[in-house]
């Protein structure tokens, strides 16, 4: 029994409880209605849905950049919805790798400096030292195959490599998801294809992704899709 | 395995608080400011302006007031004068409060060179002394001169020399001689050139031989327009008996020691209520100087610290506005607000230094071709060249807490929605 429970808590990542998110305003706007999610580690995950539907709040929550209004939200075991800001701000760093539509590459840093960022604001954990630091850069860079394009500025690359570095500094602090937003919306179809491959590759080493997106070329690489409509989820089969 | 993992990692008290190396910090804030260097350049250049200011003010200042002290010739840093009162009245009977003798515990202190006393009054200022005693009629002949009682050092005490004749020894003062001294005005006025013929003036009804004419006098000048008498004899003869000033010429660097030992020699057990005048201390003579020049350039150059920490605190908080992307991206990557703040104040901090550096070594350079075209030695504060960029880095920190206030308050979600 005990077993169970603990294994239950070990393959979800992400459970979404009831979780209500209302903006405060004449009429009040209810973002997110008793949204009910769970997500289990190593999944594929797509949430689809038209613009205004409710999308970016549900990133935001998922992100922990913002907080339910009601419902309970538990992250890789951790209940957030009590978290002080610092708390939240450190298990955000620590846990969720962000992948933008708009890469948020620092422009003045060299790939690996911008991939190394992610180490930056912690503690460095036992065996990931500082001095390491730039080995597990160039290590992430070959992951998503960027070996060749170190010490190269972002504005050198193309569209696909720039996100790829996103998402190489994404994975460099081995977090327990992967949370994309429209990542692909800035690319073309060929650089599109580049990334949608890269994230078979790391959904096929075990890697938990969740993608928000409005593409329906992205979304049917998931493996479950769940649909956003005025605030409230629904599971699409296929 | 993993499992309990999970179930630690759930307790509260275990999620890991948010933590930077200092390196990392130093890290990211120089690569913002070397992103934009042009800009962080010109940024620097009111911090440049007002610490080069303030540097060369101080600097410049320290320099010329050290020339000034150093022409404060060796005559003013050696002459002691003591003052001493008149008897109190109804006390004259006890006697004078400073002996003629008193001069020679005077000169034994060590660092006197030569110490003499004079006595005037007020009845003896202004005497008529004429060279002949003939008086024709219709003829005001004869000169006002002062009349006083000096001992056998005045000379050497007030650096005078002798033009003609000599002045007067201890036999002259011992026997209460008839004789008189001229200063060299005095005699030019009474037409008297030579001593040779023993020429006579007369004052007061009486007559004195002229034995010497006193010239050159370069302290106490006004002797060079007055007739000079021994001390026993003017006790005799004009009633002047009391020492009013004493002056003593002191070896370089004594002045202050013997300042304080002057009146305790003259006169035991009385010598509070004897005045004294030293040289001026070197030190506050500097300070003066310095007051002087200094108030309005320094004030200058503090103006151009607030204009140069306004430019820092405007450049900053642009600097904000358009990395807001950046501070959203660095807080998703796990970046306190405290962290992101500290990283742009260091940022401001750094610009700030930057400009107290190079002001300071402008300001430097400045004050030393200052000091080799006008042939001074530049004076150089080791505080000021160290405590310039310092300044320059406060004024940095100063501009940039409100910009760095500015981007901690930004909410991660409006900051990703910037592009970047």
């Amino acid at each position: 029994m005990t077993d169970t429970v603990v294994e239950s808590m070990v393959d979800t990542v992400i459970q979404l409880t009831g979780v209500e998110r209302t903006f405060p305003s004449e009429p009040p706007v209810h973002a997110l209605r008793d949204v009910q999610l769970t997500v289990r580690r190593g999944e594929h995950l797509a949430i689809v849905g038209p613009s205004g539907s409710g999308k970016s709040t549900l990133l935001n929550t998922l992100g922990l950049l913002d907080r339910p209004t009601a419902g309970s939200y538990l992250l890789d075991g951790v209940e957030t919805t009590g978290l002080g800001d610092l708390e939240r701000t450190s298990l955000r760093g620590s846990r969720i790798g962000f992948v933008f539509q708009s890469f948020h590459l620092l422009p003045y840093r060299t790939v690996d400096e911008n991939v190394m960022l992610a180490e930056t604001y912690r503690r460095p954990r036992a065996g990931r030292g500082r001095g390491g630091r730039l080995a597990r850069a160039h290590l992430a860079l070959e992951q998503v195959g960027l070996g060749h394009r170190v010490g190269f500025r972002p504005d050198r690359l193309s569209g696909g490599e720039r996100q790829r570095v996103a998402i190489a500094r994404a994975l460099l602090s081995d977090p327990a998801l992967l949370l994309c937003d429209e990542p692909t919306g800035n690319l073309d179809t060929e650089n599109t294809l580049s990334v949608l491959e890269l994230f078979d590759d790391l959904c096929a080493q075990g890697m938990t992704l969740v993608v928000i997106t409005h593409d329906d070329a992205v979304s049917r690489r998931a493996g479950r899709r769940v649909r956003i409509t005025d605030g409230r989820l629904t599971t699409e089969d296929r | 395995m993993k499992g309990t993992k999970g179930l630690a990692r759930g307790t509260r008290g275990l999620v890991e608080r948010p933590w930077m190396d200092p390196r990392d910090l130093w890290t990211e804030a120089l690569a913002g400011v070397l992103a934009r260097p042009v800009r962080s350049a010109l940024t620097t250049l009111g911090t440049v302006l007002g610490i080069t200011t303030l540097v060369i003010t101080i600097g410049v200042a320290s320099t010329a007031g050290n020339q000034i002290v150093g022409r404060f010739d060796a005559l003013t840093a050696t002459s002691v004068t003591v003052t001493v009162p008149a008897p109190l009245p109804g006390e004259e009977d006890a006697g004078p409060l400073v002996p003629w003798s008193g001069t020679d515990a005077v000169g034994r202190l060590a660092g006197v060179v030569a110490v003499a006393a004079l006595a005037d009054s007020d009845a003896t200022d202004s005497v008529l002394v004429r060279s002949n005693d003939v008086t024709a009629p219709g003829d005001m002949s004869g000169q006002t001169l002062a009349v006083l009682a000096a001992s056998a050092g005045l000379p050497a005490a007030v650096h005078g020399a002798m033009t003609a004749g000599r002045f007067y020894d201890a036999g002259d003062i011992a026997r209460h001689d008839h004789v008189v001294v001229l200063g060299d005005q005095a005699a030019k006025l009474l037409g008297i050139k030579r001593v040779e013929d023993a020429p006579a003036v007369f004052f007061k009804g009486q007559s004195y031989t002229v034995i010497g004419i006193l010239g050159g006098i370069r302290r106490e000048q006004r002797l060079s327009t007055a007739v000079m008498m021994p001390p026993t004899t003017a006790a005799d003869r004009i009633g002047l008996t009391d020492i009013t000033r004493v002056l003593v010429d002191t070896a370089l660097g004594a002045a202050k020691q013997v300042a304080r030992q002057a009146p305790i020699a003259l006169a035991p057990g009385h010598q509070d209520s004897l005045s004294v005048e030293a040289p001026p201390d070197l030190s506050k003579a500097r300070a003066g100087v310095q007051n002087d020049t200094n108030s309005l350039f320094l004030v200058l150059g503090l103006v151009s610290l607030v204009v140069g920490a306004i430019g820092i605190a405007n450049v900053t908080l642009v600097t904000v506005m358009e990395r807001v992307g950046e501070i959203g991206l660095r807080r998703s990557l796990g970046a306190s607000r405290r962290q992101v703040a500290g990283q742009f104040l260091l940022e401001s901090t750094t610009i700030g230094l930057l400009g107290g550096v190079v002001g300071a070594a402008l300001g430097i350079a400045v004050v030393v071709c200052v000091a080799v075209f006008k042939e001074w030695t530049p004076v150089l504060d080791l505080r000021l060249a160290l405590g310039a960029p310092l300044a320059g880095a406060l004024v940095g920190l100063l501009a940039g807490l409100y910009p760095s206030l500015r981007a901690a308050r930004m909410e991660p979600v409006d900051a990703l929605r910037a592009p970047s």
